[in-house]
Order: structure tokens, then sequence, then C-alpha cells
């Protein structure tokens, strides 16, 4: 199921002194079961891109092609559309509403009109795809968990619709280091697992850098540059220079290189950045 | 949601803008009796030359002021349709058991353009007031009356809070109608029950933002030792310039002109 983003272009508020434009000729291509980061500064427009995936915002011009329609044709199944391309919000606990665990999880199911064994199957799978106990959290209030519980149980609420498309909206923001490893660990597996296709998005390289397989970085509503991670850090000084870092053990190397050393610069691990480093200091002993 | 204006506030520098709140809240409220004070048609050459000039001054575009009527289209509407039928006199045409007077044609289009400058006018206020200084204004203004009990800082501080909050709520409502819908809730069919429920999804949440929210709020203020209107000093006094004294002195011209298009014409 590839998404095709041709040309567009979103306009908020078109015609009033609040104008702004957020996105500007903007070209993607995204295929099967690829896993890509868009990453990009505060307000450069990946959430206002995102939310035309699921045609939750209609283009000022331009086109959304999934699965070869266009989605923002008339007599479109826009339900449908929401139930393949999942598309979890940013700080998603928010939109919690049910008394129970459960019943929060089964509102995406149940909206999709699915026989009530179906939903209760969903649920359980979902709920453990995001890594928590099902028989221990179904019944309890989705307000009394953790910051980290309440963000799981919602990214669950899609999973339970069974997407083929996962586009995740900064998912790791305001968690604690391990709150955020433990999410994107998750993601990873859950990748793995289902084989669907992911879009992560952050602004931040460190996050993403050394999971995904290719990046999109946005700059003032426009997509500046895409490609695998290490083709991207190539151009490190433009990055910097939109307000992006890379993450620090590539800044390591970039320094060890400055100062003479021949380390590779594409490093984007401590294991790989290891390696590396081994090599070198051991091709030396040698020498 | 945000596609809302009436009543949203334009940054900008204008001479409109510069007033003092207190100049413009008293001026629109002459305005809006003034209004009243007109009986024929020929009278709302003064308001509608004052809208215009006020317009241009702010550089706000009356079209722009116009659009804001958008969500009370309803409202001017059934006034003129009701004027339109409901009123006795001579005959201009008939629809069944219903007729059209020309008394009725004149009335209704004469409340509509009243109904029309009535907004405008006020939205004039909003437009070009931030929430800030126009509740500033309102505790100026009610601080003699506070003698008598009136809080007034007190009801200043909670319009400030409301006004601050109102497009908050409404992005806020925006983005979980959104994220709602991206589980697959359907908010526009459905009968009417189906339709109230659909609403649960959205209230649990907002509710809950909501209270966080002002709790939050509270905690701010009280960490900044906040403890109501006594003593309190501000940092901007507001201050009339000569440029009050310009609009205090139009609106007398506007109050002459509709004055004598009543009682002397
Ligand atoms: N609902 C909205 N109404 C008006 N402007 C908006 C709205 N949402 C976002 N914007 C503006 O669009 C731009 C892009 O925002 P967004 O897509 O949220 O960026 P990001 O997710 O990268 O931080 C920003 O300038 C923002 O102010
Ligand atoms: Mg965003």
């Amino acid at each position: 199921m590839p998404i095709i983003v041709k040309n567009l272009t979103h306009i908020y508020m078109p015609g009033t002194p609040f104008e702004s434009v957020a996105l500007q000729d903007v070209n993607w291509t995204v295929e099967d079961g690829e896993f890509w980061g868009l990453i990009g500064h505060t307000g450069s427009g990946k959430s206002t891109l995102i939310q035309h995936l699921n045609g939750l915002l209609k283009p000022t011009s331009g086109e959304v092609i999934i699965d070869g329609v266009n989605i923002n044709e008339r007599g479109v199944n826009l339900k449908e559309i929401r139930q393949k391309v999942g598309l979890v919000f940013q700080f998603p606990e928010h939109q919690l509403f049910e008394e129970t665990v459960e019943k929060d999880v089964a509102f995406g199911p149940r909206n999709m009109d699915l026989p009530e064994e179906e939903v209760n199957r969903r649920v359980k799978e979902a709920l453990e795809l995001v890594g928590l106990n099902y028989n221990e959290i179904k019944d309890r209030s989705p307000f009394e968990l953790s910051g980290g519980q309440m963000r799981r149980v919602a990214i669950a609420g899609v999973l339970a619709m069974k997407p083929k498309v996962l586009i995740l909206d900064e998912p790791t923001v305001g968690l604690d280091p391990k709150g955020r490893d433990e999410i994107l660990r998750e993601i990873v597996k859950l990748r793995e697992e289902q084989n669907i296709t992911v879009i992560l998005v952050s602004h931040s390289m460190e996050d993403i850098a050394k999971l995904v397989d290719k990046i999109a970085v946005m700059h003032k509503g426009r997509i500046v540059d895409s490609g695998t991670p290490k083709e991207i850090f190539k151009n490190y000084q433009g990055l910097i220079s939109i307000g992006l870092d890379i993450p620090q053990i590539t800044h390591l190397m970039l320094r060890l290189k400055q100062k003479g050393k021949d380390v590779a610069t594409d490093v984007l691990s401590v294991d790989e950045a290891e390696a590396e480093i081994l090599k070198v200091v051991r091709g030396k002993g040698r020498a | 949601m945000r596609e809302i204006t009436i009543g949203q506030y334009i940054p900008g520098n204008s001479a409109i803008h510069r007033l003092d709140p207190r100049t413009k809240i008293l001026i629109t409220f002459a305005f809006m009796i003034l209004l009243f004070v007109i009986d024929d048609f020929t009278g709302y050459v003064f308001p509608v030359a004052f809208i215009i000039a006020a317009s241009i001054l702010s550089g706000i575009s009356v079209r722009y002021m116009v659009r804001g009527l958008r969500p009370l289209l309803v409202i001017i509407l059934l006034t003129f349709i009701l004027n339109l039928f409901l009123i006795k006199g001579r005959v201009i045409y008939e629809i069944g058991p219903l007729s059209i007077t020309y008394e009725g044609l004149y009335q209704g289009t004469f409340m509509v353009l009243r109904l029309v400058l009535l907004i405008v006018g006020t939205s004039l206020l909003t437009l070009t007031t931030s929430p800030i200084t126009l509740t500033d204004g309102i505790e100026s203004l009610l601080k003699p009356f506070s003698k008598i009990g009136v809080p007034a800082h007190e009801l200043a501080m909670m319009m400030t809070i409301a006004l601050r909050f109102i497009p908050t709520l409404m992005e806020e409502t925006d983005k979980i109608m959104k994220a709602q819908m991206a589980r697959g809730a359907d908010f526009s069919s459905g009968n009417i029950i189906k339709r109230a429920k659909s609403v649960v999804p959205i209230l649990v949440p907002l509710f809950i933002s909501a209270f966080r929210r002002a709790d939050e709020l509270a905690m701010a203020m009280e960490s900044r030792c906040y403890r109501g209107g006594e003593n309190r000093t501000r940092m901007k006094k507001l201050q009339m310039t000569w440029e009050d004294l310009a609009a205090f002195i139009a609106t007398g011209v506007l109050a002459a002109g509709c004055l004598a298009s009543r009682f002397l014409w």
C-alpha cells in the first residue's frame, strides 16, 4: 500500500490575517514495509503533513495517493483509509476517555463494526504488542496509570485497528529516558513482527537515526532532504543550519576525523563507533 | 473550528489599536446606544461612515469584519423574515396565508442593518484590542463601583483567564476530534442518539484537559504569590492621549449626526 504525496501545499486559514503556509509543494513516496523517520524543527510542518496521509486535513492543492487512489476524491471511504493508515497523535494519552483500558482500546475496532469476539481478540493482542499485561490492566481506569502506560494504551488503541501503515507523531515526547527507550524498542519489535510500514515523526535525530531505514528532513514546510540516515548525515552542516542535530556519536567521529584520525564518519550507533575506533587503534598498533 | 474569526484579536499598531481600551469600550457603548436613536435610513449614513473611517484607520478591511457575521447569519435572516411577514400594512406579495408588506420589507431591512452595524461595531472593539488590554480597561472602568461591593479586579481576572483559554480549548477540541476520527469515530452521521453519544469521546478528554490546565494555572499563579487585587500595582498604566481625545470628538460628531437625523429632519 504505497503512499504518494504529490505537490502538496497546505495553507491554514487562507484569506484571513492569520493565514499561514504550513506545507509547500511537498513530494514524498513511502513504499510498502519501509521504516521512515520524518524529522524537522518544531513548526516545520511534520504534524500537518501526516494528517494529510489519512484524510484528516484536505490539501489546499496537490494530491495524496494511497494504493493508487486519490483519497480526497469524492466517494472515497475515509473511515476505511483511517483504518489502514493508523495515526497516533502527539500526546495520545490525552484522547483516552473510557472507564476501562479494555473499552478504550476497543473504541477503534468497535467503530469498524467488527464482531464482538474479534474486537476482544484485537484488544488483547494490541495491549500485548505494546508490552502491557492484558489480564492485569484490562479493567483498570486509564486515568490511574503512569504516563508511560497511558501512552502505550493509547498506541494500542490505534494498533487494535490493524493498520497497514502506522504513523506516530513524536511518540517519545515528555517521557523519561527509560520510557523513551522502551517505546522505541517496542515500535521496532512491532514493525518486525507485524511487517507494517512505519513513519516515526521526531525532532530529535538521536532518537531515530539508528532505527529507521530512511529519513525525510522537513524545514519551513518543505521536504529539503531525504535518504538513508548515512546519506542524510553527509550534509551535517546543512542539518545544523536548520536547527537539527546529528547524533552525539556521529559528532564524536567527526571530531576524531578533524583531529586527523582516519575513522569513518557515517556512524550511527555506539557499537558501530566502538568497532570503527578499535579498528583504527589496532591498525595503528600493528603498523 | 479555528475558522471562527468573530471577536478574535488581530495584532497591530494602528491608531485604533493604540487607543486606550477605556476609550474604545465607552465609544462602543455610545455607538450601540446611538444605533437605537436612529429611526430612518438616512440616519445610518453616520454610523456607516464611522465604521468605514475606523476600518481604514485600523487597517482591518470591512470585508473581513463582514466575514465575521457568517456564524450569525441565521439570526440575521430570522430577523429579516419575521419582520417581513409579521408586520401588517400595504401588501406587496402573497404566498398562501402569508403576505409580504411594504412596511415589513422596510422594517426588516432596517432591523438587519441595525443588527449588522451592532455586530460589526462591537467586533471592531475586540478585533483591535487584545483580551488583556480589554480586561484592564473593564477593570479600570469598574473600579469606582468596588466601593459598593463590585469585585472589579476578580471579575477582570476571571475574564482575562476565560478569554485566554478560549483559543486553547478550541485548538484542543480540534485535536481531540481528529484523534478520535483517526480511530474511526464519526461525528456527522447517524440519528440524534448516536450523535449525542459520539460527543462523549470528545467531552471527557476535553474536561480532563481543562481541569488539568486550571490546576496548573492556579499553581503557577500561587507560586508567583498572587493573592487578589489588593495593593496590586501594574506595570502598564492606562494613559489617555490626544488620540483618545480625537476619538471622543469623532464620537461626538457621530452622536450629533444621529440625534439630528432623528429630531431635526
Ligand atoms: N490548526 C492550525 N491552524 C493554524 N495554523 C496551524 C495549525 N496547526 C499548525 N499550524 C501552523 O503550521 C505550521 C506547521 O505546524 P506543524 O505541522 O504543527 O509543525 P510540526 O509538527 O513540525 O511542529 C506552524 O507554523 C503552525 O503554527
Ligand atoms: Mg508536531
